[in-house]
């Protein structure tokens, strides 16, 4: 019943984007979904269009996995395309019944479509590529200037830490509870909607206490190994930027100002 | 001989004083725990060794009388924190006290809250995970570990800290009989070898046997205390407050009582065996066949 959760979609590799940075990856994501999103030339559509098939190439996907990313989204996708295709008004290309496919929705459409695909493409390239533990320690190192605003970096990346940490821990309850349930005779996965619901109550219930009673032992176990609520705490792994990330951190700021400069200039 | 490392003078705690549920879960506790020793305490549950483990490293703080560790009392706050890199603590259930969804990153946790420099953490975790003998799996998520190895893990986490004395709440409890052998192996080799002071809450005899001193609690109380061959020969003191012998003890006192010339200060499964075997070479029996 559980089993198919998997943790993110991270996927193991030695690729050139793999190895970059995490920040770098942020803030390069960062800056192409704002390029994706103040696009409106056909020249920035395949500015934009280069450099995902460049961020594809280098991160070595295969189009299947790029499709298996994009397969969640069909329902989405189709939908947007078809709204617009037949709700925007304008010159009438062709009629189906009483419905008008118009010049300005195949265009409109199109564009819609192909934005959100860049835009699905980018984030998964960067969970797909980004253990979630590296994508914690760069979201600490990118907000800890905010700390002087109050923004508690620290705390912030520690408790992403402590819920990647028992998130297999709890399914593993969870799943054991449910055996425990089941040689008792419960029914998880048959009857109605209300009768399923019900069902999950004694699943719940436990799962939660148990929770909490781990929660109260970890506090006392990350005391005792001297965690202090904003004290200065170093990390062993240092990241650091190298030639390659100011390389990509380049190439994705000057996408983003041809965008820019497309937009109002071109 | 004996350089007190922890000092316990007339500790008492009581849970919620002047409030419904007040109870007295330490009494007048009296003691030293030595550098370099390896110290046992048992008891039957809610005698209080939990309670008084917590005390030993600030955990909890006596509702009267004195802890003091390397002669900082614990109840001074500024020296708590001090006090916790003296000493490591490993409780019960391993999976509720790893941090970290990598290993090596847990054992770093401890070096981090010290905000020490990367490089002395790096160094500190390597020589931790190599005294546990976790070296190879440094890269592993922990949720794949086996219990002995969690359990290895989290005391690590703790020599991470470079502790001067180790003191574990039931460290063997949720463990199969081969994660047991596995913690205790550790621990004994860090005792030994280098010289690390471990306090070992435990309620299994067979434990408590491998320690150089043994403290017996119940209701409260220190009752009994000393070598472990002096406290298992009161067979009947131990009885009343419903400990057992270890199985060899036990049986060696049922020899002893019908009769047989079976010596006083049997501990362990190989005393036994040597004492039997002797018996009967001596008696002519081990020459039958």
């Amino acid at each position: 019943m559980l089993s198919g959760i998997t943790l993110g979609q991270y996927v193991p590799g030695r690729s050139f984007i793999h190895r970059l940075d995490p920040r770098t990856k942020i803030l390069a994501c960062a800056m192409l979904i704002l390029a994706v999103l103040v696009c409106n030339r056909p020249a920035g559509y395949a500015i934009l269009t280069l450099g995902t098939l460049l961020a594809l190439g280098g991160a070595g996907t295969s189009p299947r996995l790029v499709m298996s990313v994009l397969r969640p989204f069909w329902i989405i996708l189709t939908l947007t395309l078809v709204l617009q295709l037949f709700f925007t008004p304008g010159l009438a290309l062709f009629a189906l019944g009483p419905l008008h496919v118009t010049r300005e929705g195949l265009v409109l459409g199109g564009q819609i479509l192909w934005r959100l695909t860049l835009l699905i493409i980018f984030s998964s390239l960067l969970t797909l590529t980004t253990s979630p533990l590296m994508l914690t320690a760069a979201l600490e190192s990118l907000l800890k200037p905010l700390k002087r605003l109050g923004v508690p970096a620290f705390d912030l990346a520690m408790m992403m830490t402590i819920a990647l940490r028992f998130i297999p821990t709890l399914l593993q309850e969870a799943q054991q509870i449910i055996k425990a349930q089941q040689s008792r005779g419960a029914v998880f996965s048959r009857g109605g909607l209300t009768r399923r619901v019900r069902g999950l109550v004694p699943l719940l219930v436990p799962l939660f206490a148990g929770a909490f009673r781990r929660a109260e032992e970890l506090a006392t176990a990350m005391e005792i190994r001297c965690y202090r609520v904003g004290a200065n705490r170093t990390r062993m792994h240092q990241l650091r930027y190298s030639r390659r990330d100011y390389i990509v951190l380049v190439g994705a700021g000057a996408v983003l100002a041809a965008t820019f400069a497309l937009r109002w200039w071109g | 001989m004996c350089k007190a490392q922890i000092s316990i003078r007339g500790l008492t705690h009581i849970y919620h004083p002047g409030r419904p549920g007040e109870r007295i879960a330490l009494q007048d506790i009296n003691g030293d725990i030595c550098q370099g020793e390896l110290l046992a305490i048992i008891g039957p549950n809610g005698s209080g060794k939990s309670t008084l483990a917590r005390h030993f490293n600030a955990l909890l703080l006596p509702t009267r009388g004195t802890v003091t560790v390397d002669g900082l009392s614990t109840t001074d706050p500024a020296n708590r924190w001090e006090i916790r890199c003296r000493v490591g603590m490993v409780l019960q259930n391993p999976d509720n006290q790893l941090v970290a969804s990598v290993v090596e990153e847990d054992v770093a946790f401890g070096p981090e809250n010290l905000g020490l420099p990367p490089e002395e953490v790096r160094r500190r975790v390597d020589r931790a995970l190599a005294l546990v003998g976790l070296g190879e799996q440094r890269l592993r998520p922990p949720h794949l570990l086996s219990g002995g190895q969690k359990q290895r893990l989290a005391i690590a986490g703790a020599l991470a800290m470079k502790p001067s004395c180790l003191v574990l709440d039931e460290p063997t409890a949720m463990l199969d009989p081969a994660g047991r052998r596995e913690v205790l192996q550790t621990l004994l080799g860090l005792n030994r070898e280098e010289g690390l002071t471990v306090v070992l809450v435990t309620h299994f005899m067979e434990e408590a046997v491998l320690a150089d001193r043994v403290w017996v609690l119940s209701g409260g109380r220190l009752v009994l205390e000393g070598t472990p061959a002096q406290v298992f020969s009161q067979r009947e003191g131990m009885q009343k407050i419903g400990l057992a012998l270890p199985g060899p003890a036990e049986l060696a006192w049922r020899l002893r009582s019908s009769g047989w010339p079976v010596p006083d200060g049997i501990l362990t499964l190989d005393d036994l065996v040597a004492c039997l075997a002797g018996l009967l070479s001596e008696t002519g029996w081990g020459r039958r066949q």
